[in-house]
């Protein structure tokens, strides 16, 4: 249950703005609160999650402190999108997980590197310093080890983001079927790869200061398109090991190597811009109670993506197995992590966006009387 | 606030000093600059507060011959002056009028020279796509713009800062005593820009014209447009335009606060419903027009009603068919229910509803139009959208006039320059803004005019300062311009 505080914070927030308005050129989220009269949990779910924490708004308001009405949009709806994460948890006992993030996370990750170190010293010996001179991983881990174990974690990841998506899908009033739906797919898609909700006409958005910047967007875009860069290029490897045969350590100008580096630098580039501007922010307007979630995992991607980086570079040394084998713990522990931490607002996000194409094609607007 | 600490000390040796920093004084500041000027600017209120009633504002209205980027369609100076002419009642100042019309052509684009943005044309639920353009984020966002552009271009502001004297010999400004941060500052300029609104939010000075009544009003705007400067001006000699009555007053729910309530105080249920004073009567004709054309009026109406209040009742079949309300309404199964949770006389409230319910005849409803569904035999009628209150629950939101802003104000000539008694000009002391839209609006409102009159007055203000503080013997750019415009 939503805390009655936090309910009525929420409320309040909508009533205000709905009998507004003045907000509904900046996005999505005020344009959405316009069809509806009444916000109950499910409606305050969805626009929390749909709001790309801008902050256009609260500097635009009339409303925001001092004022005595003092709504504070973007933080309301942060406090609010906290709480849907823990909602959505999957195997609910989870949810906890999401308390102390940073803290979880960064032991997590020490934990798993520990291990992986530990176990790999102990089957290996001074093997696992040796130089190999094709740079080809699979003779420190052999390719089945690694490919079982992350297909088991990533395995069990992507059925918790699932679940946690469709638990958002029904939380905020739309059923399975809804989901089919191609057009509202495309649309919802568009709006996910372009930001346009942090776009407003080619200005920017008031992040992290009050003056208009794009750096949010083009931050955000690195570390997503860097993030989907690496997939693919993880997905190439695969391709290339399973179906054209080629066991041996990829050529720095094949495509998984390319993809790994171009997504690795945007990893680096996007999560340390984003974490630049988290210093900068207007702290009135953030809940900071999770900014260790936020730190945590930017910690983890530029961690990946160094050590993946340096791992290519060094892969014909001595130092390339204790890389890898950090390197694997960073991404193992990122995998366990992701349905856990702030990875989930790209999942739930989407879902928010997709309600949103598809309240649009159903065009049922509470219209002002004429 | 880095200003503020050196305030103290250098606050000499400016051109133009502008008075007030709403969309006026900004749209002078800036023009004046544009002129060449060394400009100082002094707001009243904190910088949170700051620019007055144009935090609240929306959009302004603007004359345009085919559709713009924000704007559809076409309004031209005719279907313009016409609007002006019929919510003032001819109370207008035609020659001024007229110019402001012409000069709102250019008002978007040089707003959007200096950041201000947008919506784009026929976006959201807006019906007045095509008369008015609308800011992106509102009036705020607006000054938010014009202030980030009043920095780089080097106007100097200081907040805090209330003006409480004017020294003006022989119509020529000389300084200003403002109290800075409290400290009374001497402050002096070759020319002044006064846009520091009306007089809305000084309480004393509204019992002085409404009586005990005004003590009844809520404020919908800034609590900061105290009137100081223009009560200085008019004691100094100055001709007024208008009367302390008059400005623009609505009916809004009457638990709004008591200021800066703005947009969001508003009720847009009173056509679909029937209003009862607190002796449960009604008063007027609910249904008379459509409630934009309407609403202006009813702050008066309730304004004149036993205590100051009314309360609008309504049926479930009128819930949703109006904009949503900050408050919630009161609500009950049955009129007699409502009216005892409203502390209302139930019986006289029920009599009301009753005969009100017995006088509809039927109709078609159409919330669109001026329908056919009106009352028979009954005083006051309702004219249009008279449906029977039966559907319950029944709901109800009191009533109180909103005071938005007042037209006493200093009478212009078409330079902005403020006329002294018997019409002879002033020196250097220029007006613009709420300060002198009475002689525009003599009554009456419409939608956006306001900060067209601001914007419009605010240039011409500030380049007319300008041009007087550096050449005090050159020519007027206005009186050119008002001529090439006359000639289109």
């Amino acid at each position: 249950m939503l805390p009655a505080e936090l309910l009525e914070e929420g409320q309040h927030l909508m009533a205000v703005c709905n009998s507004c308005r003045y907000c509904e050129g900046f996005c999505a989220v005020w344009q959405s609160m316009e069809t509806r009269s009444i916000f109950e949990e499910k409606d305050l779910n969805y626009l929390a999650n749909l709001c790309h924490n801008c902050s256009e708004c609260y500097y635009s308001c009339q409303y925001s402190p001092p004022h005595e009405f003092a709504i504070n949009p973007p933080k309301t709806f942060a406090r609010l999108r906290a709480y849907t994460y823990e909602l959505y948890a999957w195997p609910r006992p989870m949810a906890t997980a999401f308390h102390k993030n940073g803290l979880k996370v960064t032991l997590l990750m020490v934990l798993i590197l520990v291990a992986v170190m530990s176990s790999a010293s102990f089957l290996l010996g001074g093997r696992l310093f040796m130089t190999v001179h094709d740079g080809n991983f699979y003779k420190i881990v052999p390719h089945m080890v690694m490919s079982v174990a992350f297909a088991v974690v990533g395995t069990f990841s992507a059925l918790a983001l699932l679940i946690g998506f469709l638990r958002f899908w029904r939380n905020v009033g739309e059923s399975h079927s809804t989901l089919a739906s191609p057009g509202a797919i495309a649309t919802a898609a568009k709006d996910i790869f372009t930001l346009v909700n942090l776009d407003n006409g080619g200005d920017g958005c008031s992040y992290p200061k009050e003056k208009s910047s794009e750096a949010l967007k083009w931050f955000h875009h690195a570390t997503f398109y860097g993030f989907l860069s690496c997939f693919i290029a993880t997905t190439l490897g695969a391709f290339y090991y399973f179906v054209l045969g080629q066991h041996g350590a990829p050529a720095f100008t094949s495509l998984p190597v390319i993809f790994g580096t171009i997504g690795g630098l945007g990893l680096i580039v996007g999560p340390i811009g984003l974490w630049i501007m988290m210093q900068r922010r207007n702290e009135e307007i953030v809940d900071k109670s999770q900014n260790g979630m936020d730190l945590s995992f930017i910690v983890l991607l530029v961690a990946i993506s160094i050590s993946g980086l340096l791992l290519l570079v060094l892969r014909q040394t001595a130092a390339m197995g204790s890389l890898l084998l950090i390197h694997l713990s960073f991404v193992m522990t990122l995998f366990l992590s992701m349905p856990y931490g702030r990875f989930v607002h790209g999942i739930y996000r989407s879902g928010a966006l997709l309600k949103w194409s598809l309240e649009r094609s159903r065009q049922k607007k509470v219209k002002a009387p004429a | 606030m880095k200003h503020l600490e050196k305030s103290m000390s250098d606050l000499s040796g400016f051109d133009v000093l502008v008075v007030g920093g709403g969309n006026a004084g900004l749209a002078a500041a800036l023009s004046a600059i544009e002129g060449g000027a060394k400009v100082l600017l002094l707001e009243s209120a904190p910088e949170w507060f700051r620019a007055g009633n144009s935090r609240h504002t929306r959009d302004l209205r603007c004359m345009h011959d085919a559709p713009t980027r924000v704007m559809s369609g076409a309004y031209t100076e005719e279907d313009f002056y016409k609007d002006v002419l019929s919510v003032t009642q001819g109370k207008t100042n035609e020659h001024l009028a007229r110019m402001t019309i012409r000069a709102s052509t250019e008002c978007t684009d040089w707003m959007g020279s200096y950041g201000v943005r947008f919506q784009k044309a026929l976006g959201g639920t807006l019906q007045l796509g095509r008369t008015n353009a609308f800011f992106l984020g509102g009036g705020k966002a607006m000054m938010n713009a014009y202030y980030d552009a009043a920095e780089r271009v080097g106007i100097r502001v200081v907040y805090n800062a209330e003006v409480i004297a004017l020294n003006v010999k022989d119509g020529e400004f000389q300084s200003v005593t403002a109290l800075i941060d409290g400290v009374s500052t001497e402050v002096g300029a070759k020319a002044l820009v006064v846009s520091s609104g009306g007089f809305e939010s000084n309480l004393e000075w509204l019992k002085e014209a409404w009586g005990p009544m005004a003590d009844n009003f809520l404020i919908r705007g800034t609590a900061y447009n105290k009137g100081k400067v223009l009560r200085c001006l008019l004691d100094l000699g100055m001709e007024s335009i208008s009367d302390a009555k008059e400005g623009h007053m609505v009916a809004i729910d009457g638990r709004s606060p008591k200021f800066d309530g703005g947009i969001v105080t508003r009720l847009d249920c009173v056509s679909l419903g029937v209003v009862v004073n607190n002796k449960g009567e009604r008063f007027y004709d609910e249904g008379e027009d459509f409630w934009p054309k309407r609403y202006a009026i009813w702050g008066r109406l309730v304004a004149e009603q036993p205590d100051q209040v009314g309360y609008s009742f309504i049926d479930s079949k009128a819930m949703g068919k109006f904009m949503p309300t900050l408050f919630k309404p009161y609500e009950a199964n049955t009129i007699g229910d409502l009216a005892q949770q409203l502390k209302l006389p139930v019986d006289v409230v029920e009599a009301t509803i009753q005969a009100y319910n017995a006088a509809v005849q039927p109709g078609t409803f159409n919330h669109e139009i001026l329908d056919d569904c009106s009352t028979t035999g009954l005083k006051p009628a309702k004219s249009h959208w008279a449906l029977k209150l039966d559907k319950p629950p029944y709901y109800a939101y009191p009533l109180k006039p909103g005071l938005t802003f007042t037209y006493l104000g200093l009478m212009v000539n078409d330079r902005a320059m403020v006329l002294r008694k018997g019409g002879e000009r002033t020196k250097n002391i220029f007006a613009a803004g709420e300060i002198m839209a009475g002689n525009i609006l003599g009554m009456g409102y419409a939608a956006g005019i306001g900060v067209t009159i601001g914007t419009v007055f605010g240039r011409i203000a500030g380049r007319e300062a300008a041009m007087q503080a550096l050449h005090p013997k050159g020519t007027s750019v206005v009186v050119q311009e008002v001529a090439i415009h006359a000639a289109r």
